[in-house]
């Protein structure tokens, strides 16, 4: 059997990866992944927890986040599409009108 | 209030007036005349009928109902100190009530023809119809504060009626001018009714007067009551125009002529009288005041008289005659003698009123022109006007048996026989009453006789709009002449309430009033009859005087008053001038005030303190802003990096709390 820690380190280590592709990627898609990538590493970690606590409370959460990054995963694609049409660009530092 | 008590509805006497300012005043815009000008009166003839079928109401009162106080709502409650909507009506009031809604509702009427022809016709009556609520509330409040509600009301309506004609100058200045003068007045007013409070813990007549009747009276020095009544004093100096704060009413001869014989004659002017009458009690314990009161009256009575012998327009003369009558209503209450000084209000209110409609309708007649030496020799053309302003004339310098003969007679008699009285004042009050007789037939043989003399000085003041026409002289129409002839009568027969005893009458109208204004008062009782007649003769006798001279010098001799003034050269300018007293106040007190004003406060403490410290806040507002909008980048990523920051900090001290 695995220790929890070793989840939780490797849910650690691939949320600061999502953290740190969010902040110094500039295409619009990468940051996407980088999102789900956070996500889905504290998804790991509920998953953890709930095989360790013997709870499946957890899981309902990650069934949650799933619905959510799923919702959000078309919303944003969509929003994508539709700033690349008008900007013809995925940079995020060119996709700054609402700046003052 | 128990249900077998009449109720006298008094809260309807100056609501209804009110009414009519406000239908006029928010509507009357766009109503014709004859619809602004029938709601003004209709009103206001109510307010009268009211107030007639209440004084009735009252006189079949058992005299230990008097006064008859209407409670209504509370208005302040503070603490122990309570202040009702309530009204209070006894002699004193019935008398004001009767002359403001009589006198004013003629006036009203004279008014509708008056005004035909000038410009913002519906504003003139809503601010007639607010003058007439604030003063009824004024004459009908049952306390001090409730008083100075229409106390200021009606200085309020004074400013607005003077100003009238606010797209000149002189008049919005004089508006102006009346304002802040009748403010240093009101100052003492106010912490008269402070004193009051601190001293009887109420400011209703009742309980002020009751806790002042237990206090001694202060002969041997000056008192609390003495200061209340000095206090007092330089409020009503401030509304009655008295010296020192006469100087607004002769500049409030600009607005239109109906407005001058209303507030500026009849009825405002007289608060002052009404308001030291009301207050006996207090002034009756405070004989220093009394006798400060007594001085300035007299003194201001002969100082305007004065003034009124060289004046050449025509409605100063009568400014400055109200201001010298005045001074006699104010001397009689000096001596005491405050039911003489309330008659002689009330005949002064027809007498002058009277006078200054009449010149009103020499001025309409004469399409505008004020200046006396331009009119003369409208005997024949204005007849009703020469009659009627006859009578008036004959009234106030005091020929019997018209009403003022009454009012002064009783004033100077008591002046010369009641305790608090003296022979000086007497004297004065007989030289004032000679000097009236002189300026008046002065005004009347200069307006009437001789032959009409055409604009050898100027138009003068032309803010009656007629075409000026030349010699198209006419009289006026009914509806101003109308209320000439009542006020004529009145004048005539208004002083026959209170014949003395020594020609046949019974005083009726100071035992009328002496419930009111003599308890505990050491008024002169009339035991002096030989006296009596000597001093009546006397004044009569100045009287003619008076009018010998005004004959001689304005009828008879014309080329006299040139060579008279001719060889008084200084004083007569000085009198012409008024004494310069406007120019030694502007000196004294308005420099300086305006020196202070743009120099101290103005450059000093509202642009060098207040704004600079505004400003300042703006400035150092925008300054940090403009650090802090460093934050908010628009770059995204920026964002996630303070983010993922302070989530950095939560954690770690989360881990550092749990190692704890």
């Amino acid at each position: 059997m695995v220790p929890l820690a070793y989840y939780l380190g490797l849910s650690t280590i691939l949320f600061c990866l999502g953290v740190l592709g969010f902040l110094i990627k500039r295409n619009i898609i990468t940051i996407f992944i980088c999102i789900e990538l956070m996500l889905n590493a504290v998804n790991l970690s509920f998953v953890a927890f709930s095989a360790y606590l013997k709870n499946l409370n957890a899981q309902v959460f990650v069934f949650f986040v799933m619905v959510v990054a799923a919702a959000e995963a078309a919303v944003g694609l969509a929003i994508i599409i539709a700033v690349f049409r008008t900007r013809e660009t995925l940079n995020v530092d060119r996709v700054n009108l609402l700046k003052l | 209030m128990n249900s077998s008590e009449p109720n006298l509805y008094l809260w309807l006497i100056p609501l209804l007036p009110l009414i009519g300012a406000a239908v006029n005043g928010l509507f009357g815009r766009r109503f014709p005349k004859k619809i602004v000008a029938t709601v003004g009166l209709v009103f206001v003839a109510a307010a009268f009928a009211l107030s007639a079928w209440a004084s009735v109401q009252l006189l079949h009162m058992p005299l230990d109902r008097i006064p008859y106080i209407e409670e209504h709502l509370p208005w302040i409650t503070a603490g122990g100190f309570q202040v009702d909507f309530s009204f209070y009506l006894d002699q004193l009031s019935m008398v004001m009530i009767l002359v403001v809604t009589g006198v004013g509702f003629l006036i009203h009427v004279y008014s509708v023809g008056y005004m035909e022809h000038e410009g913002g016709y519906y504003r003139f009556f809503a601010y007639l119809n607010l003058f007439m609520f604030f003063m009824l509330m004024l004459v009908l409040a049952s306390s001090y504060l409730l008083m100075f509600v229409g106390w200021e009301g009606v200085g309020l309506a004074s400013y607005l009626l003077i100003g009238f004609f606010f797209l000149k100058d002189s008049a919005a200045n004089a508006g102006k001018k009346a304002f802040i003068v009748n403010r240093i007045g009101d100052f003492g007013f106010l912490i008269a009714m402070f004193l009051m409070f601190q001293k009887f813990g109420s400011l209703n007549f009742s309980d002020v007067f009751k806790g002042a009747s237990s206090l001694p009276v202060e002969s041997a020095g000056a008192g609390i009551l003495t200061a209340i009544a000095l206090l007092l004093l330089l409020g009503a100096t401030g509304k009655s125009a008295q010296i020192p704060l006469y100087v607004w009413l002769p500049d409030a001869m600009e607005g239109p002529t109906p407005v001058s014989a209303l507030i500026h004659a009849a009825t405002m002017v007289t608060a002052g009288v009404y308001m030291v009458a009301r207050s006996n009690v207090i002034f009756n314990r405070a004989p220093i005041a009394l006798t400060v009161v007594a001085v300035i009256g007299c003194v201001t009575a002969l100082f305007a008289a004065t003034i009124g012998m060289a004046q050449t327009d025509i409605k100063r003369v009568l400014a400055y005659s109200t201001i010298s009558q005045l001074g006699y209503m104010f001397l009689a209450c000096g001596v005491a003698a405050y039911s003489a000084a309330i008659f002689h209000l009330m005949t002064h209110a027809f007498f002058k009123a009277l006078l200054f409609l009449c010149a009103g309708s020499v001025i309409h007649a004469l399409g505008g022109e004020q200046d006396m030496r331009n009119m003369g020799g409208l005997r024949q053309k204005i007849p009703i006007t020469f009659w009627t302003m006859t009578f008036g004339t004959f009234a106030i310098a005091g020929f019997p048996p018209l009403a003022g003969f009454f009012s002064k007679d009783e004033i100077l008699f008591q002046t010369w026989d009641s305790p608090y009285g003296s022979k000086i004042l007497w004297a004065i009050g007989l030289v004032t009453a000679g000097i009236t007789s002189f300026y008046m037939f002065r005004l009347w043989f200069m307006t009437f006789f001789g032959e009409r003399r055409e604009a050898e000085h100027g138009t003068g003041h032309d803010n009656h709009g007629h075409a000026n026409d030349g010699d198209h002289v006419h009289e006026s129409p009914w509806i101003m002449l109308v209320p000439l002839a009542i006020l004529a009568f009145f004048s005539f027969t208004g002083g026959w309430v209170n014949i003395p005893k020594v020609f046949g009458g019974n005083n009726l109208f100071d035992h009328f009033l002496a419930p009111v204004l003599s308890a505990g008062a050491a008024t002169a009782e009339h035991e002096n009859p030989g006296l009596e007649m000597t001093l009546a003769l006397t004044s009569v006798v100045v009287a003619s005087v008076g009018f010998a001279f005004a004959w001689l010098f304005y009828y008879k001799r014309r080329d006299l008053p040139g060579k008279f003034a001719a060889a008084l050269n200084g004083f007569y300018t000085l009198v012409r001038d008024k004494y310069r007293v406007d120019e030694l106040y502007n000196r004294l007190f308005v420099q300086p005030v305006i020196k202070l004003s743009r120099n101290f406060l103005w450059q000093q403490v509202d642009v060098g303190t207040i704004d600079a410290v505004v400003n300042e806040a703006a400035n150092s507002a925008q300054h940090i802003s403009n650090e802090a909008r460093r934050m908010q980048s628009g770059n995204i990523r920026s964002y996630a990096g303070w983010v993922a920051l302070g989530a950095a900090v939560v954690v770690a001290y989360m881990i550092w709390a749990g190692l704890q």
